[in-house]
């Protein structure tokens, strides 16, 4: 059974490695994942776990998973946004678990913005 | 909304959209019922806007803090023979709870619930505090992030080691509680 007890052992690790890394400053990326009523009930909530999860996985401690209300577009949910700081915000529609890993991997660990996934190049098609 | 769990987000969601700082979720499995209750700290609702808020058909686009959602939340719990009721004060803050009869064969499934506190918790890391109680039973399972983040001082909640530490911790303790209410 994990333990509040275990908490102390990982902040020591983290904060070694936060201070290994303090010079290499790694600029915050944010995503943003849409969690109204119409996100939820179109899965934004294993996207939204799939983000975190592949986060943690890759050790991404600069990326920050958070959540947002509706902003409007419904039909197009589950929405994401990717803003990483000195480029232009993506917005990706229409995800899914397996979407939202790779886009962690091509776009935020390997900086190409998906572009099939993101919402100009669908709705031209 | 296909499950409990989904029920228990979007509602956490509308205490998100009231501001809220601290946002109190209680499960209590009794008697063949399960009522969860939501309650925040966030800007409360007038009494007009609590009536408001049980209609579909009643939505304040621009200054809304609900919309859908409570109506299908209600209706999933009536429909089972259970109850939902909402409670708020303006300015306070506001209480939300429904009841569901987990005999009834409308009853959904309470679903992943640690994919639910997961997302709420790492998706508000630096802003909101949460406190699960879970009571099924002789089992019960207490947690509260001001404490976890008391004990982490100087590194962040979303930290992906903390991430994965609260994933499993949360696994653990709901199999633990509600195990036999998981489907």
């Amino acid at each position: 059974m994990k333990s509040l007890e275990e908490l102390k052992q990982i902040r020591q690790k983290t904060l070694d490695r936060i201070n290994m890394r303090k010079e290499d400053k790694e600029e915050a990326v944010r995503v943003v994942v849409g969690m109204a009523t119409c996100g939820i009930a179109a899965g934004a909530r294993p996207v939204m776990i799939a983000f975190i999860e592949e986060c943690a996985k890759r050790g991404l401690s600069h990326v920050h998973v958070t959540q947002t209300g509706c902003i409007g577009l419904c039909q197009h949910e589950p929405m994401a946004d990717v803003i990483i700081p000195g480029t232009e915000k993506v917005t990706y529609i229409n995800l899914t678990p397996e979407k939202a890993r790779r886009i962690v991997l091509e776009h935020i660990v390997n900086g190409k913005p998906i572009a099939e996934y993101a919402i100009g190049s669908q709705e031209e098609a | 909304m296909r499950d409990i769990s989904l029920h228990i987000m979007d509602l956490a969601q509308n205490s998100l959209s009231a501001g809220a700082k601290l946002i109190t979720i209680d499960i209590e499995v009794v008697g063949g019922r399960l009522t969860y209750k939501l309650s925040d700290d966030g800007k409360g609702m007038a009494k007009e806007q609590v009536e408001a808020v049980l209609s579909p058909f009643v939505s304040s686009r621009t200054t809304r803090k609900v919309g859908l959602g409570i109506p299908l939340t209600k209706h999933s719990a009536e429909i089972t023979g259970g109850s939902f009721f909402v409670e708020s004060s303006l300015g306070e803050g506001t209480l939300v709870s429904a009841t569901y009869v987990l005999s009834s064969i409308d009853c959904i499934p309470l679903g992943d619930l640690t994919a639910t506190l997961l997302t709420l918790i790492s998706g508000n890391a630096d802003t909101v505090d949460f406190v699960v109680n879970i009571l099924a039973g002789e089992k019960s399972f207490n947690m509260n992030t001001a404490e976890i983040k008391e004990m982490l001082s100087g590194v962040s909640l979303s930290e992906p080691e903390v991430i994965k530490w609260l994933h499993g911790y949360l696994d653990e303790n709901i199999a633990d509680c509600l195990g036999g209410y998981i489907t």
